[in-house]
């Protein structure tokens, strides 16, 4: 059992500065972590992988700094880890980013039976890039998993989908994205950290190793344009209610109540009249 | 180039949400498809589709194909897309906007990727430039950040939206629209993933990375007991029930509550937030929420700031006020 978990590596702090000119985030000043929803899709991993042998390749794409979430991964049990860093890699939209993981699976673990990824990313939100890596590498594939069993080469996966309950099944090889709703992650040993810091296990490659065509990665291969960045909190204007509590709660239904109603699916914007005779 | 100016709306109607996700988006896709003189065209897939098609045209859909098969009952995502790229390619939609529900935003993820185009999430605002093309307003960052993204060069221009980012069109029953009846294709591929059990979850059941309603509450709640009523009021709306770090840390309610960085990543349609200063380890969970109402002592805090609107008054007193209330206009 080959499993491959791709991890990104997230700034701590969801506020970043932004270069208001060219309009990009200034990613070298945040320190870095990795990204939650991959926390738990390594853990899911490392469980599989406890449970019924086999190795496990953890792969990132990023700067140079992000070799720490790989270490961290290789700390906590990894046998191998991959890190994509090339400058022509960067400024990939899901498109660029799910052909570079699945150009790198190909060449560093061609033979692998599970491929495991977070669910979304804290930085970028999408969700996109597990559909896209099971379209690219061809493979049957459940998102949002919550719990999984692997019976010989047959997989069954739960999952909430759109207000189901879902029990999904496939045939390895296979792909899934994990929430982070279960597989809560252990910590990481402390020596197992030192040592996986001191040994130089991190394999680095570029575009060419992994045999990625140029074109289709990095900002090049990215069908998506940036026109701008600005933040939403300077232009959200708060309406304030001051006074009393009872009054300011009459207020909020008689200004918003079509709009929370809409958005709870009930009717809220009449207060029940015409009774009381 | 022979793409048409037409914009595609896919007909996602599971159940509530992805119903009225899909009227919200006929309503925009409306007014793009009228500003570049195209056709508002609903695709629907799946099995006894009449009274969707109806409800499509009712909302403004200029077209409807409808894919209408036993096998298509259950949504499945190799299938759907197949069927889904297929009819793309042959009409050449100029855009495709697709409701950011979970399985939506998969289908839109595998079909962009197998068109080999630009698909951007969560847009909370779509409009068209000087030059015809889609300008989609994104947040990422935990919503701290909203980007401006145009697809230049690729075609179709994809795009997801939440519910509740846009109003839907009042209905007209009597509009008229042609109303394609497709039939499935031969030698589809069969799917490779089985469906094996699918149980509709009551709303309460439902996770709270996955509520609509969402109310939080932090150390500004006071006590456990106060906080209990947060309970009740979520019950009334249909919601759930998050917490900070302190109230986690103060065992005001169970860990599992916890959003931010170090606990879960919400994205409800509404959030009523109590007593929460804002810090970004905690908004960072909260997604874009498109309605945010704020209670706090203090009307500087980031959360009110944040917030659409913020109640200038102690949480636990706007809790139960807000209870009493509720209480009122849903007894009928
Ligand atoms: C690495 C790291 C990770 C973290 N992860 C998370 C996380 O995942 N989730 C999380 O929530 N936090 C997290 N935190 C903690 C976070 O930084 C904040 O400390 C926390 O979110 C604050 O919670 P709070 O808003 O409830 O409390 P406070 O910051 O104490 O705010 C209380 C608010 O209530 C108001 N208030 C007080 N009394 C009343 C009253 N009677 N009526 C109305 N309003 C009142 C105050 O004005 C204030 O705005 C993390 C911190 C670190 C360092
Ligand atoms: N640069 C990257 N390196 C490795 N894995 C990634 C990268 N970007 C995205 N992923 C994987 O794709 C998942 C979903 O990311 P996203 O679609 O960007 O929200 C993440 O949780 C990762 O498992």
């Amino acid at each position: 059992m080959h499993i491959v978990v791709c991890l990104k590596q997230v700034p701590m702090v969801s506020e970043l500065p932004w270069d208001p000119r060219t309009g990009r985030l200034m990613r070298g000043q945040a320190e870095g972590m990795m990204n939650p929803a991959c926390k738990h899709a390594l853990e899911a991993a490392l469980r599989l992988k406890e449970e019924h042998g086999g190795s496990l390749t953890a792969l990132c794409m990023g700067p140079p700094e992000a070799e720490e979430v790989l270490r961290e991964a290789l700390a906590l049990g990894a046998d191998e880890a991959v890190l994509l860093c090339d400058p022509r890699l960067a400024g990939a939209d899901t498109l660029a980013t799910s052909h570079t993981l699945a150009r790198a699976i190909q060449a560093v673990a061609p033979d692998f039976d599970l491929a495991l990824l977070g669910c979304t990313t804290t930085d970028s939100e999408t969700g996109q890039v597990g559909p896209q890596l099971a379209e690219e590498l061809d493979l049957p594939a459940a998102f949002n998993v919550e719990h999984l069993e692997l019976t010989g080469r047959a997989l069954t996966v739960r999952r909430v989908y759109d207000g189901f309950l879902e029990t999904l099944e496939m045939d390895l090889p296979a792909l899934l994205t994990i929430t982070t709703q279960e597989f809560a992650p252990r910590e990481t040993p402390l020596g197992g950290l030192e040592r996986a810091f001191a040994q130089a296990s991190v394999r680095v490659m570029d575009a060419e190793a992994i045999g990625a065509s140029l074109d289709r990665v990095g900002d090049k291969g990215s069908a998506g344009r940036m026109l701008r960045v600005y933040s939403p909190t300077a232009q959200k204007k708060c309406v304030l209610l001051t006074g009393a509590v009872k009054k300011s709660v009459q207020e909020l239904f008689e200004r918003y109540g079509d709009r929370l109603g809409g958005l709870i699916g009930q009717d809220l914007a009449s207060e029940e009249e015409g009774h009381d005779q | 180039m022979t793409n048409s100016r037409d914009v595609w709306v896919f007909g996602d109607y599971r159940n509530y949400f992805q119903n009225r996700v899909t009227l919200q988006l006929l309503a925009r896709g409306r007014e793009l498809a009228q500003a570049q003189e195209g056709e508002l065209c609903a695709v629907v897939i799946g099995h006894d589709l009449q009274q969707w098609v109806d409800e499509y045209v009712a909302h403004g859909a200029d077209r409807v194909l409808a894919l209408d098969h036993p096998s298509l009952t259950a949504y499945q995502g190799e299938t759907y897309t197949s069927l889904l790229v297929d009819l793309a390619r042959e009409r050449k939609p100029a855009v495709i906007l697709v409701g950011a529900t979970s399985f939506g935003r998969e289908l839109a993820a595998r079909a962009a990727k197998r068109l080999g185009t630009g698909l951007t999430a969560d847009c909370v605002d779509l409009r068209l430039d000087d030059q015809g093309r889609l300008v989609q307003t994104a947040p990422g960052f935990g919503g701290n950040l909203l980007a401006e993204i145009v697809i230049p060069r690729h075609w179709p221009q994809m795009a997801t939206v939440r519910p509740g980012t846009f109003q839907e069109l009042p209905h007209d029953y009597e509009r008229q629209a042609p109303v394609e009846w497709l039939p499935l294709p031969a030698g589809l591929k069969p799917e490779r993933v089985r469906l094996v059990k699918s149980e509709r979850l009551a709303p309460r059941e439902q996770a709270l990375e996955t509520a609509g309603v969402v109310v939080c509450g932090g150390r500004g709640m006071g006590s456990k007991k106060k906080f209990r009523n947060l309970v009740e009021l979520a019950r009334l709306l249909g919601g759930q029930v998050a917490a900070t770090r302190p109230v986690v840390y103060a065992r005001w309610c169970e860990e599992g509550a916890l959003v931010g960085q170090a606990g879960r990543q919400i994205k409800p349609q509404v959030l009523f937030s109590f007593g929460v200063s804002g810090a970004i380890q905690h908004t960072a969970g909260i997604g874009g929420a498109p309605f945010i109402v704020a209670v706090n002592k203090n009307p500087g805090a980031v959360m009110m700031q944040m917030a659409d609107v913020g109640l200038v008054a102690d949480a636990n007193q706007a809790c139960l006020a807000l209870i009493r209330e509720l209480k009122k206009r849903l007894r009928s």
